[in-house]
């Protein structure tokens, strides 16, 4: 049987998670379909056809997928269902919000945020903060996963030629409806996409003082991210928290600034390549995990640390 | 309107977990236990609600062993109205409690469920989707805002660009993110009061619901350790370093 994947987009184009849930399910070896759920998402649909490796992209595109809400996508998940042996989607907000959902429609259990995959019916996937790491075997009929990126490296967004199948989308479940959304505009790459991500937490002391990362982040073409310390403190929006139940890097480069380290932000950044620390206490366990740390004043450091990557990168 | 809300005992956020040396699971002997930190927020917004008036009586469920009834006097003492308790010695995977829950609904009719985003213990993040689900109800999954009226909820998201704010028509499931609120403590005189509230006991049978996990945990397993540790003298060096050593920039 074929296994699904439920593409991330924004009816424009695809998010660069959809690549490492595909990669995922690209792990079991079977034929692979993409669904693309939204209104006016031909791009995205045509981004997905293009994939290698995917065989077969669906398509739903209607007004009452505008917005994907749990409410209504969850029903088109659970018709496709009957086809499928895997459903996988990323372990994304959007992923997260709906997959549970078609999961107890189809009285299926999830398996949630899996690092990887061991056999048809056997995963793993982390727990405790990812302090422990559990093997699982799913006696379900069809397997609903959502998937961790950072554990799959992304599989070419180019090389594929997938025919694309329109389906219908099902009716508004008239639960629910969309008011609106602030999101936040960057001209920086995607925190989870990014190769180098700079962090700032409790120690910069005030949302204003971020813009010592942002000039660093402008360097070095980093996406800035934050603690749940400086997230609580209203220093930036909530988008920015990295951790167990914020976002999940693994950049090649991270760095932490004026974060002490917690279990649950090292949970969401310890899988990062290398890992730099800048903190004033020296005993900060963030120091355990840093490949390379710098004990000092950050308002010292980091104008320090722009000048000399102005210096040595031309 | 009632508020059901469901509070999960696990290992305290603090606490350094150890992994058993015979890969069954993690070691919970003498290890200090609290209330998940997402349903304390829970707690907090039902008594926010019925502070503002809107609901009218706040119950406190947890499902799993006789301990559990620890962390629903945490609730009753934070300001719950009483208590329910499905005692169970059976491992509850989220698809299970999901359903339990859906029965607890069934006799008490809430107006609103008010869950965790997720468990800091199996990091599922999936029983409120699931009761939502179950119910026929709508979800307002990463709360960081709630307003109730006219027979409507805006529920403002936590989602991965920023925010995100949809309406759902009453009855609802909400889960709740970090912003939602800050918990209170409880006051010493509220914890004395809290002995006497009354905790319902309940079991799956009784519920009617087959609880039986459909995931097999085959093992558990420490992640490996990362190697970390050294230190530099200056930035010029970092920077050296991160080119010719690391080679990441």
């Amino acid at each position: 049987m074929a296994v699904l994947v439920l593409a991330e987009h924004d009816n424009a184009s695809l998010k660069p998670a959809t690549l490492n849930a595909v990669a995922a399910a690209q792990a079991l070896g079977g034929e692979l379909h993409l669904l693309v759920a939204g209104a006016n998402c031909r791009p995205a649909a045509d981004a997905a056809a293009k994939i290698k490796g995917v065989a077969k992209v669906l398509l739903a595109d209607d007004p009452v997928l505008a917005h994907p809400l749990a409410e209504d996508l969850a029903p088109l998940i659970v018709k496709l269902a009957e086809g499928y042996s895997h459903i996988f989607a990323p372990t994304t907000t959007a992923g997260k919000n709906v997959m549970p959902r078609a999961a107890a429609l189809l009285d299926v259990s999830q398996i949630s945020d899996i690092v990887g995959v061991v056999s048809a019916d056997t995963f793993v996937r982390p727990i405790y903060a990812g302090n422990a790491l559990a093997t699982v075997q799913s006696k379900d009929k069809v397997k609903i996963i959502t998937v961790r990126g950072t554990a799959f490296p992304a599989v070419p967004a180019e090389g594929g030629s997938a025919t694309i199948e329109t389906i219908p989308a099902p009716a508004s479940a008239g639960l629910s409806t969309y008011k609106g959304a602030e999101l936040s505009k960057s001209e920086r790459p995607e925190l989870t996409a990014a190769r180098i991500v700079i962090s700032g937490g409790r120690g910069m002391q005030s949302g204003d003082n971020f813009h010592l990362l942002d000039k660093i982040a402008d360097k070095l073409h980093a996406a800035v991210g934050a603690s749940r310390a400086a997230v609580d403190a209203g220093f930036v929006p909530n988008e920015y928290q990295v951790g167990q139940t914020g976002k999940i890097v693994a950049p090649d480069l991270y760095i932490a600034v004026g974060i002490s380290g917690a279990i649950q932000h090292l949970a969401g950044m310890k899988d990062s390549k290398v890992i730099v620390a800048i903190n004033k206490d020296e005993e900060a366990p963030i120091f355990q995990v840093a490949d390379y740390g710098i004990v000092g004043d950050l308002f010292k450091i980091l104008p320090e640390l722009e000048a000399e990557l102005a210096k040595q990168i031309k | 309107m009632k508020v059901l809300v469901a509070v999960k005992r696990v290992i305290d956020f603090n606490v350094k977990i150890r992994v058993k040396a015979d890969k069954t699971g993690v070691e919970t002997a003498n290890v200090k236990m609290s209330m998940n930190p997402f349903d304390e927020i829970g707690v907090e917004e039902a008594i926010r609600l019925k502070e503002k008036g809107v609901a009218t009586e706040i119950i406190a469920v947890s499902l799993g062993p006789q301990a559990c009834q620890e962390t629903i006097r945490t609730a009753l003492a934070m300001g719950a109205d009483r208590g329910i308790h499905v005692l169970t010695d059976a491992e509850l995977q989220p698809l299970a409690v999901a359903k339990l829950l859906k029965a607890v609904v069934a006799k008490e009719q809430p107006g609103l469920v008010i869950l965790g985003k997720q468990a800091i213990d199996d990091d599922c993040n999936q029983t409120g989707q699931m009761l939502a689900a179950l119910l026929g109800w709508a979800q307002g999954t990463f709360a960081s805002k709630l307003v109730i009226a006219d027979g409507n909820a805006l529920v403002t998201r936590e989602v991965d660009g920023g925010l995100e704010t949809v309406e759902l028509t009453l009855p609802i499931v909400i889960t709740t993110d970090l912003r939602l609120n800050e918990p209170r403590y409880a006051s010493l005189p509220n914890i004395m009061k809290a002995k006497k509230k009354p905790i319902e006991p309940m079991t799956p049978e009784a519920l009617g619901v087959d609880p039986a996990p459909r995931l097999v945990t085959l093992k558990i397993e420490e992640p490996a350790k990362r190697q970390g540790g050294k230190k530099v003298a200056s930035v010029a060096e970092l920077v050296e370093k991160l080119r010719t050593e690391a080679r990441v920039i």
